[in-house]
């Protein structure tokens, strides 16, 4: 500031300049504080995050079967596994998989794999979930777009995805009913 | 220094006219508009602090869920809202699942599944046409924003749910019409809603028409502007924080001013 | 150009490529201004405050509104309801708009005050009217984006005026429309103009600025500046005192947005527009109220469109109307109660423009309006003829009067 040039005493230029300052910085903080509510205006809305969690109910969801649900907007594959499925899935040895979980980290209850469905390579969605669909050398869920195999934990075993399926966090309100989110 | 602020003041003095002439403007062009006289009752959420009364609020609710939400709708409202007016999480949704939304299920059909907590509040009519045909040809207007859409809206809510008194002599009331005193013509298409103990209170409360009109004139209040609490509450901070920062600035400005005033 | 004047090296090394740094010490730091300015001379910099806060809180509304008739009005009240400081953001537009309409409207009148216009400032008020214009254009086409009842009568009341045009006009509102009636086509084109003027505007406000610091700042004694013992930098000086002006601004405008949001709208508009009713009252907001009244005082349709818009068209030419080469009305004591009667003609206007178009009401319209045009069209012109006019002073920093009426210096300028 260059009150100094115009300042004939220099005697209380040391308050003078604190009292210029602190308006200064004061009106600085003023604005930088309205900055915020017009940042925060582009996170979700309340009304978006209203929907952030989905119930669902498993209860018509027999052996073998699965369901796609949305959830944020995205596809979210549950399947009910048969034994046969379950014990692949646990005994199958991590050694030579490209990211290492046991099927006991993925699983609330062993019974119901609860995937996000979008490979972990570029976002496409994997193909597995009808009946009649191609499910990949390892049973789980085959990703057309670039060729990524998943088993039936959908862990990554042949492909270009980097990691696996992503378990979103769910809990089971009830026997049948889970709260995704 | 604020001596000779005030020292002054009378050669600043019709400046200050000047300005006070022209913020006077919207106020006077305001003032023009049509002239309302409904009883001005005691709201706790008028005035820079007033906030909503928590319990005239939830049995503002109960008015509007037993007694209003038979013909209007407050569509623009969710049952998740109902959080800030003291309802937990299982309340709410308890509350919602009392009333059925349509969806399409996976065979593409239109069927019903209960309200959940995201939802909008479910509208009696399923449109305007249908509420129109409903109610004799008279609209029942979306409560959602009743308050401010009205001149004096809370005052005029609680005038016209008490305004119902017999029609004078010489006045004709039509079949399906009903006098009101404080309603515009005076002929409304409702029937007076309230009515004593027309709900039962779960906090003991008398159900009087009076205190029916005064508790569900605050959940609507609430209802049309939900933001007013915090509004007033950052209102305050951000005046304080402005008066400071123009004492501060007035007081910096006569320092930097000095040299050339006093010349 | 002095080689030292900056000390950072980044700063330096830029300015001698691109002379910003070097543009912006001119005309903003060391900018000469006269040291007499009073306080009337802030509520320029108030309107660009006016202008920026509008634009940055609009660009974000704008990303959380839906321009369809079926949507608009939800959208709003999404923002109101569920956007986060969503109903921050929109009380600030909507307020915002009165306030830059308050601080221009005190702007001009200072203008008029002061005799801002005459030459050689011509240019910069025509800039200053052309920018009002542009406003109202926008003010108005902002109006009808919530989709409101007033929204939407307002503006088929407003596009109906071209109907006056002879031959044409039918042709114009339906071209203004998109359709047969204000809908959706209507909605979209005014999201578009209303997002976009606002970008005008500022580049009128940079030729405003340019305009304005070719001859600098007018003052209140009206006369030229003499040399630099009449002016200081605008840094610190006018920088600090308009940080003050803008804080009492501020307050009042918090003061609006956080207690009384609704005051300056109309309840109306938060009824979702219905083209089948039309409200009881239709006004339009304050801000156009004077100009309102002038349109429903004459009795003719077309006629009251002519003086409607007559009225801003005789700002363009008051440069030329007003014949007095004295420009502050305190060395014009006539024209000084005159100001004070038009200012309160405004007013007058303005609340007459609220009020129903009848009875005693449709009278004062009409004397009022025919005062108004008889202020700028007869008092400007002839009134210096009449008018004996205080001695000037010689110059800002020295108060001493130059000797004979200003009569002579009327006079002396006939002759050049």
């Amino acid at each position: 500031m260059s009150t100094k040039s115009n300042s004939q005493s220099s005697k209380n230029e040391g308050k003078r300049d604190f009292l210029i300052v602190s308006t200064y910085a004061m009106a600085g903080i003023g604005a930088a504080s309205v900055a915020w509510p017009l940042i925060d205006q582009m996170n979700p809305a309340a009304d978006t995050l209203a929907l952030a969690s989905t119930e669902v109910d498993l209860s018509s969801l027999e052996e073998g079967q699965s369901i796609t649900v949305t959830w944020r907007g995205k596809p979210v594959f549950v399947r009910h596994r048969t034994p046969e499925e379950i014990k692949l899935a646990k005994e199958v040895s991590l050694d030579d998989m490209r990211h290492p979980e046991t099927d006991e980290e993925r699983v609330a209850n062993e019974k119901f794999i609860v995937l996000v469905g979008v490979c972990t390579h570029l976002g496409c969605v994997p193909l597995g979930q009808k009946s009649g669909d191609v499910k990949g050398q390892y049973g789980g869920w085959f990703c057309p777009c670039h060729g990524s195999h998943y088993d039936h934990s959908g862990r990554i075993r042949k492909g270009p995805a980097p990691t696996n399926l992503e378990v979103p966090s769910y809990e089971f309100l009830s026997d049948n009913i889970i709260k995704i989110g | 220094m604020l001596i000779r602020f005030l020292k002054s003041f009378p050669s600043i003095s019709y400046k200050l006219f000047l300005l006070i002439v022209f913020l006077l403007t919207p106020f006077v062009a305001f003032s023009a508009g049509e002239k309302i006289d409904y009883p001005k009752q005691k709201w706790s959420f008028s005035g820079i602090t007033g906030t909503f009364d928590r319990a005239s609020q939830q049995r503002g609710l109960q008015v509007y869920k037993e007694v209003c939400s038979g013909c209007h709708g407050l569509r623009l409202l969710a049952y998740r809202n109902l959080k800030a007016i003291g309802y937990n999480d299982d309340e709410i949704k308890a509350f919602a699942s009392e009333n059925n939304v349509n969806t399409i299920n996976d065979e593409g059909e239109i069927v019903e599944r209960p309200a959940r907590p995201s939802d909008r509040f479910v509208s009696p009519y399923p449109n305007d046409k249908a509420a129109r045909a409903a109610n004799g040809g008279a609209y029942p207007p979306d409560l959602s924003l009743i308050v401010k859409a009205r001149p004096d809206g809370a005052n005029y809510l609680h005038a016209l749910l008490t305004g119902y008194v017999d029609a004078p002599a010489e006045k004709k009331v039509p079949d399906g019409m009903y006098y009101n005193k404080y309603y515009s013509g005076n002929l409304i298409g409702m029937p007076q809603p309230l009515y004593d103990d027309g709900v039962e209170y779960a906090d003991g409360t008398k159900a009087t028409p009076e205190q029916m009109a005064k508790d569900v004139t605050a959940f609507l209040a609430w209802a049309s502007e939900p933001e007013m609490e915090d509004r007033k509450r950052l209102g305050i901070s951000v005046i304080l924080f402005l008066l400071l920062l123009t004492l501060l600035s007035y007081f910096a400005m006569k320092q930097i001013w000095a040299p050339i005033k006093n010349k | 150009m002095s080689k030292s004047k900056f000390k950072n090296p980044v700063v330096k090394w830029i300015d001698h490529r691109l002379p910003v740094f070097s543009f912006m010490d001119h005309e903003l730091n060391h900018y000469p201004t006269p040291k007499n300015l009073n306080y009337f001379w802030n509520f320029g910099s108030l309107a660009g405050f006016a202008l920026v806060t509008m634009i940055v809180t609009g660009i974000v509304l704008s990303m959380n509104y839906t321009a369809h008739v079926d949507y608009a009005f939800d959208s709003v009240e999404r923002i109101m309801r569920d956007v986060n400081h969503g109903w921050l953001i929109r009380y600030i537009h909507m307020n915002g708009a009165s306030f830059f309409f308050i601080v221009v409207y005190i702007h001009i009148f200072r203008g008029l005050y002061y005799g801002s216009y005459k030459a050689p400032r011509e240019l910069l008020w025509i800039l200053g009217v052309l920018i009002l214009l542009l406003m109202m254009a926008t003010a108005f086409m902002g109006y009808v984006l919530p989709w409101g009842q007033m929204s939407f009568w307002g503006a088929t009341v407003i596009t109906n005026l071209f109907s006056a045009i002879p031959v044409v006009g039918e042709s114009i509102v339906t071209w203004l429309w998109g359709g047969f009636s204000v809908d959706n086509s209507t909605l979209n084109r005014f999201f578009s103009l209303h997002f976009v003027l606002p970008f005008v505007i500022v580049g009128v406000v940079i030729l405003h600025l340019v305009a304005l610091h070719r001859f600098g700042s007018n003052n209140p004694i009206g006369i030229d500046v003499k040399g630099t013992q009449d002016t200081i930098p605008f840094s610190p000086y006018y920088t600090i005192k308009d940080l003050f002006g803008l804080s009492v601004f501020l307050s009042l405008f918090a003061a609006a947005v956080f207690f009384f949001p609704n005051f300056m709208g109309h309840p109306d508009n938060y009824i979702e527009a219905n083209p089948m009713v039309t409200p009881a009252h239709i006004v339009p907001e304050w801000y156009f109220l004077p100009f309102y009244a002038i349109l429903r005082a004459i009795p003719d349709k077309l006629g009251g469109v002519l003086f409607m818009f007559g009225a801003i068209a005789v700002l363009f030419v008051l440069p030329w109307l007003d014949r007095s080469p004295v420009r502050s009305s305190q060395f014009r004591p006539i024209f000084k109660i005159f100001f004070w009667i038009l200012l309160l003609d405004c007013i007058l206007l303005g609340y007459l423009g609220a009020m129903p178009a009848e009875g005693i009401y449709v009278t004062l319209s009409r004397i009022a309006t025919a005062y108004y045009f008889f202020h700028f069209l007869v008092l400007f012109p002839l009134l210096p003829y009449i008018e004996k006019t205080k001695p000037l002073p010689i110059s800002i920093s020295e108060p001493v009067l130059s000797g004979g009426s200003t009569a002579s210096a009327f006079a002396a300028r006939e002759k050049k």
